[in-house]
C-alpha cells in the first residue's frame, strides 16, 4: 500500500484533523478503537458485527435486518423497551443498520452517560432477548418498513433492490437484503438463537467509542462490561467472489408506481481489499461523472443535451463507497421522461466514459475532486457519532481504524492514468443494466 | 480457548444494575463576535475549530403572498448558482471544488438559504464566489429553460409519492390558501416562468438589510468579520416591501381521506395550532409532544409501532414558521389495519390531553429535550444551522443556555395544561392518503371522512 504523504499542493491548502486513536482487545476476541476528544461533552458508541445481509441463508432473505431490529427488544438485563428509554433518558440518540458486509449500533450521549451506553451494547452482545411475541411483532414493522420504502412508493428500492439480480448470479451477492414477505414470516427464534450464536461473537465484532473520556477510563469500562462475554470462535467468512461478467446483461423491472422510466447499470469493481490504489481511482471515477455542476455526466446529460432529470454515479450498494467488501459495484442511475430515450442516454454515458478512458481528466480535475473529497470526510468526521462509526468500519473491513485520515493522502497518489484506465474498466461486456418502465399515469 | 469450552459456560448471568449517570458536564458556552454591516447584513461568526472546515448559512427573508412567488422563487433557487457576470455554471462549479466547497440552495415559504462549506484556509474565496452569487447572478436563458423543463418534471416524480401528497394535503388543511400550505408550484405557471421574472426577483429580495449570515468553523470571529465586510461590501440595497401576511387559518372539518387505489399502505398525517419558541408555555408543550409522539419513547411510538406493529416511523413534531408554530404527526400504517390506528392515535391524544403524564415520562423527555439540543450544535453544521434557524427566527444565542433551564422547571401540571390545549383530538384536524376502497369504511365508523379523488 502506498505511503499516506500528501501531495504538496494539497497540504498547502489544508491540514488534515488529527485524532488520537488506541487500539485495544479483549481477551474473548472482541476488538476495541478509542478515539478520545474532550472538545465537546458528548460520546459516540458503536458496535459492529461482521455480518450483513450478503450472509444470510437462503430461505432466510432479510433475516439479518430482522435480526438488527431484534437486537432492540430487551436483553439479558433489560426488559422490551428499556433500551431505548435508557438511551433517551440520558439525553441520547441510537439506531443502528443493516448493510451488505455488516450491521452497527451506535448512541450519540451526553458524556455521563458513557458507562450507562457501553452497558447497554455489552448487554445485547451477552445475550438478546428474543421471544416469540417479540419476533411477531418486529416482523410486523419491517413488512411496514419495507411499505413504505420499497412497495407503497414509485422508484423504491431501485436500484438497490434490482440490480444486484442481474449484476451477480449467487444467491449472497444478488439476493434482496430486505427480504421476501414469505420468508420474513418464515422466521423463528431458534433461527435468530443460532445467527446470533455464530455471527454476533464478540471476535466477530468491534467497538468504538469517540468523544469526551480519558483512553485509560474507557479501557477499564469496555473490560469491565464487555469482559465477561462469552467468547465465541469468529465464524470463517466464505469468499463470495464471482467470475467477471463476459456479456453485457440487461433486464426490465415495471414500476407500477413510478410517472417515468429511469435506469441503472452496474459494473464490478476493483476489490478494495486487496488493491485500495485501483479502487480509489474508481471512486475518483465516479465523482469527476457525476459530482456537482461541474461533472462530466452532469455537464453532457443534464445541462448540454437535456436527456435526463438527473443522473448518478456512486460506489457501493447505498453509495458510502468504503462500506463493502469484494464484490461490490459501481451504479450509474438517471431518470428521464422519455422511454425511447433509453438507449440514447445509455450511449451518452459510454461516451463520457469513452472520453475519460482515451483523453484522461481536465487540467485541475483530479485535484479539485480529491479537495471536495477530503472535505467530505473532515466533515463527516466532525460529528463524534460519525467518527466512531467509521473508525470501526474502516477497522472491521480493512482492519485500519485510521484508514480514513490516511484517505486524502491515498487519494493523491492516485494519478491521470489510473483514472482512465478506470474508466477503460468499465466496459459493456462487464455491465448489467436495469431499466424500468413506469406503469403509472403522468 | 475451544469453543467447547465456552459453550459449557455459558449460562443465564445474574442480574446486573443499569449504571446511573454521572455528574454532566456544564454545557460550553457559545461565544459569537457579531456585526451588523453597513449594508444591514447581519453577520455572526463562532470559533469551533474541531475540523478544518468552515460552515456558512446565509438566510434571506423570502415570505410573500404575491401571485407566482412559489414558482419564481422555487424556479429562482434553482438556477441561481447557474451563471454570474464572472463564471457560467461550469466554473462557478469548479472555483468552488477548488476550494473543497459547496453551496446549496434551500427554499422555505419563509426564506431562502444558501448553506456553504469550504476548507476554512479558503473561507475569503467562498465569501467572494457567495459575492458575485448574490451581486451578479445573471439567470442564463438556456439554463433558466433547462431547469425549468427539469422542474417540470421534478413536480410530476413528486406528486406521486404518497409521503408528498399526504404533507401537501395536511398543507391544504392547515394552511389553506396561504403561502404555508403548499410547497409544489403549478406545473403551468412554471412554464410561463421567464430568466427576467427571476432576475426581478433576485433584484427585489435578495437584498442584505434583514439578512443574516452566520458562519461556524476553524476561524477566527473577529478577522472574519472583516473578511465578511470586505468580501460582501459590493452586496448592498432593501428589499422591496412586501405586504404583511397574516397567520394561516386552519380549515377545521372532517377526516379528508385522498383516495390512491391499490396503496398497501395509508399515510396519516395531522395537524394543530402550537406554541411559539419565545411563547412561556412552549418549553411544557415542547414535552408535551415528546411524551406524545416526538421521540422513539413516547406513547405514540411505543403504542402503534413496539406494541401493535401497524407501522415503521410514526412521529411527531413542531415546527417553527414566522408567522405561527404547529404540530404535526405523521404515520404510513398497513391498509388492513388503518383504522385500528386511527383509533390508537386518538386514544393516545386523548389521554394524553385528559391524564397527566408520569414522574418518570416527565424526566425522560426533559432529559431527551436537554441532552439532544446539545448533540444538535456539538458539530461545525449543525451549531451553524441551529444558530441561523434561532437568530433568523428571532430569537438570540442565549435562549439555548436558557432554554436548558426552562426545560429544567416544567412541571406535570404544565405539561398537562399544554396536552389540553394543544393535542386534545378535538384540536386536531386530519388527512389520509390510501385505498378508499378498503378504508372508507372503516374510517367513517371512526370519525366523518370526506373522501376526495387522489390526483388534487
Amino acid at each position: 500500500m502506498p505511503s499516506p504523504k500528501p501531495a504538496a499542493k494539497q497540504s498547502s491548502a489544508f491540514r488534515a484533523p488529527t485524532f488520537e486513536l488506541v487500539h485495544h482487545r479483549l481477551a474473548n476476541g472482541l476488538r476495541v478503537v478509542l478515539a478520545p476528544d474532550p472538545s465537546a461533552p458528548v460520546v459516540g458508541i458503536s458496535v459492529l458485527y461482521d455480518v450483513g445481509f450478503r450472509s444470510e441463508p437462503e430461505g432466510r432473505t432479510g433475516f439479518a435486518h430482522l435480526f438488527e431490529h431484534l437486537m432492540f427488544q430487551g436483553s439479558a438485563n433489560l426488559e422490551k423497551l428499556e433500551h431505548f428509554r435508557y438511551v433517551q433518558a440520558s439525553g441520547g440518540l441510537f439506531n443502528g443498520s443493516t448493510h451488505l458486509d455488516y450491521t452497527n449500533y451506535f448512541e450519540a450521549l451526553p458524556s455521563n452517560a458513557f458507562e450507562r451506553g457501553l452497558f447497554l451494547e455489552a448487554d445485547r452482545m451477552r445475550s438478546p432477548r428474543i421471544t416469540e411475541e417479540n419476533m411477531a411483532n418486529q416482523i410486523s414493522v419491517v413488512k411496514e418498513e419495507i411499505r413504505v420504502n420499497v412497495l407503497n412508493r414509485p422508484y423504491g428500492g431501485f436500484p438497490w433492490l434490482v440490480l444486484p439480480p442481474v449484476l451477480f448470479d449467487t444467491f449472497p451477492n444478488a439476493h434482496n437484503g430486505y427480504g421476501g414477505f414469505e420468508d420474513l414470516q418464515n422466521a423463528t427464534v431458534p433461527d435468530a438463537a443460532a445467527f446470533f450464536d455464530s455471527y454476533y461473537a464478540p471476535a466477530n465484532a468491534v467497538l468504538c467509542v469517540a468523544g469526551d473520556f480519558r483512553a485509560e477510563q474507557g479501557i477499564e469500562l469496555i473490560e469491565q462490561h464487555f469482559g465477561g462475554i462469552r467468547r465465541r470462535k469468529k465464524p470463517v467468512r466464505p469468499d463470495f467472489a464471482e467470475p467477471e461478467l463476459s456479456q453485457q446483461r440487461r433486464e426490465v423491472v415495471t414500476d407500477a408506481l413510478a410517472p417515468m422510466p429511469a435506469l441503472a447499470i452496474g459494473y464490478r469493481v476493483p476489490d478494495p481489499g486487496a488493491d485500495l490504489h485501483t479502487y480509489l481511482a474508481t471512486l475518483l471515477l465516479a465523482e469527476i461523472l457525476s459530482d456537482g455542476d461541474a461533472s462530466r455526466l452532469q455537464r453532457s446529460l443534464v445541462q448540454a443535451q437535456r436527456l435526463v432529470i438527473d443522473v448518478g454515479a456512486y460506489l457501493g450498494t447505498f453509495g458510502d463507497p468504503l462500506e463493502e467488501r469484494d464484490p461490490s459495484r459501481l451504479n450509474i442511475t438517471a431518470h428521464y421522461s422519455d422511454q425511447a430515450s433509453t438507449d440514447r442516454v445509455i450511449a451518452a454515458i459510454d461516451a463520457e466514459l469513452d472520453r475519460v478512458a482515451t483523453l484522461g481528466t481536465e487540467p485541475g480535475e483530479l485535484d479539485r475532486v480529491r479537495t471536495k473529497l477530503a472535505a467530505t470526510v473532515f466533515r463527516e468526521l466532525d460529528q463524534v457519532l460519525n467518527r466512531s462509526l467509521e473508525f470501526a468500519k474502516f477497522e472491521l473491513l480493512f482492519g485500519n481504524a485510521a484508514l480514513i485520515l490516511e484517505l486524502p493522502g491515498l487519494l493523491a497518489e492516485v494519478t491521470d492514468a489510473d483514472v482512465r484506465a478506470a474508466a477503460a474498466r468499465l466496459t459493456p461486456a462487464g455491465r448489467a443494466i436495469v431499466e424500468l418502465i413506469p406503469g403509472a399515469s403522468r | 480457548m475451544s469453543p467447547q469450552a465456552a459453550a459449557t459456560r455459558h449460562r443465564v448471568a445474574k442480574q446486573l444494575p443499569v449504571p446511573g449517570l454521572t455528574k454532566p458536564a456544564r454545557p460550553k458556552r457559545i461565544t459569537t463576535a457579531e456585526r451588523v454591516l453597513d449594508s444591514g447584513l447581519r453577520v455572526v461568526a463562532v470559533r469551533r475549530p474541531t475540523v478544518p472546515m468552515v460552515e456558512v448559512r446565509l438566510r434571506v427573508p423570502f415570505l410573500s403572498g404575491k401571485a407566482h412567488h412559489l414558482t419564481r422563487s422555487t424556479l429562482l433557487s434553482d438556477t441561481v448558482l447557474t451563471g454570474t457576470e464572472r463564471y457560467d455554471r461550469n466554473g462557478l462549479a469548479i472555483a468552488l471544488g477548488e476550494l473543497g466547497g459547496d453551496i446549496s440552495v434551500g427554499l422555505d415559504a419563509d426564506r431562502l438559504l444558501l448553506s456553504a462549506s469550504a476548507i476554512s484556509a479558503r473561507l475569503p474565496a467562498l465569501l467572494a464566489i457567495m459575492a458575485d452569487v448574490l451581486t451578479s447572478a445573471s439567470y442564463p436563458g438556456g439554463e433558466v429553460a433547462g431547469e425549468r423543463e427539469r422542474l417540470v418534471e421534478r413536480i410530476t416524480l413528486a406528486h406521486s409519492q404518497p409521503s408528498v401528497i399526504a404533507n401537501e394535503a395536511l398543507g391544504r388543511r392547515m394552511a389553506p390558501n396561504h403561502p404555508y400550505g403548499t410547497s409544489l408550484p403549478d406545473i403551468s405557471d412554471v412554464e410561463d416562468t421567464t430568466a427576467v421574472q427571476l432576475r426581478a426577483l433576485h433584484s427585489n429580495l435578495v437584498r442584505p438589510r434583514g439578512a443574516l449570515l452566520v458562519i461556524v468553523g476553524d476561524i477566527v470571529p473577529a478577522r472574519v468579520l472583516d473578511t465578511v465586510a470586505k468580501a460582501l461590501s459590493g452586496w448592498t440595497g432593501n428589499q422591496v416591501h412586501i405586504k404583511a401576511l397574516s397567520a394561516p387559518v386552519p380549515s377545521r372539518g372532517p377526516l379528508v381521506l385522498l383516495d390512491r387505489p391499490g396503496s398497501v399502505q395509508t399515510s396519516l398525517r395531522f395537524g394543530g395550532a402550537a406554541l411559539r419558541r419565545e411563547d412561556p408555555g412552549y418549553p411544557a408543550l415542547q414535552l408535551a409532544n415528546l411524551a406524545f409522539g416526538g421521540m422513539f419513547s413516547s406513547r405514540w411510538v411505543e403504542n402503534i409501532r413496539e406494541d401493535k406493529g401497524y407501522t415503521y416511523s410514526p412521529r411527531s413534531s413542531l415546527d417553527h414558521a414566522t408567522l405561527g408554530s404547529t404540530f404535526s404527526a405523521s404515520a404510513d400504517v398497513a391498509t388492513e389495519v388503518t383504522a385500528p390506528a386511527l383509533v390508537e392515535t386518538l386514544y393516545e391524544l386523548g389521554r394524553i390531553s385528559s391524564l397527566p403524564i408520569t414522574e418518570a415520562e416527565l424526566e425522560l423527555v426533559r432529559q431527551y429535550a436537554i441532552g439532544t439540543m446539545s448533540l444538535s450544535i456539538s458539530t461545525q453544521a449543525g451549531l451553524a444551522s441551529t444558530l441561523s434557524g434561532l437568530l433568523g427566527g428571532g430569537l438570540s444565542v442565549e435562549w439555548l443556555a436558557e432554554h436548558r433551564e426552562r426545560l429544567g422547571a416544567v412541571t406535570i401540571a404544565d405539561v398537562a395544561e399544554a396536552s389540553a390545549k394543544f393535542l386534545a383530538p378535538s384540536k386536531i384536524v386530519a388527512v389520509a392518503v390510501g385505498d378508499a376502497a378498503q378504508v372508507a369504511g372503516p374510517l367513517s365508523g371512526i370519525l366523518d371522512v370526506e373522501v376526495t379523488s387522489g390526483t388534487a
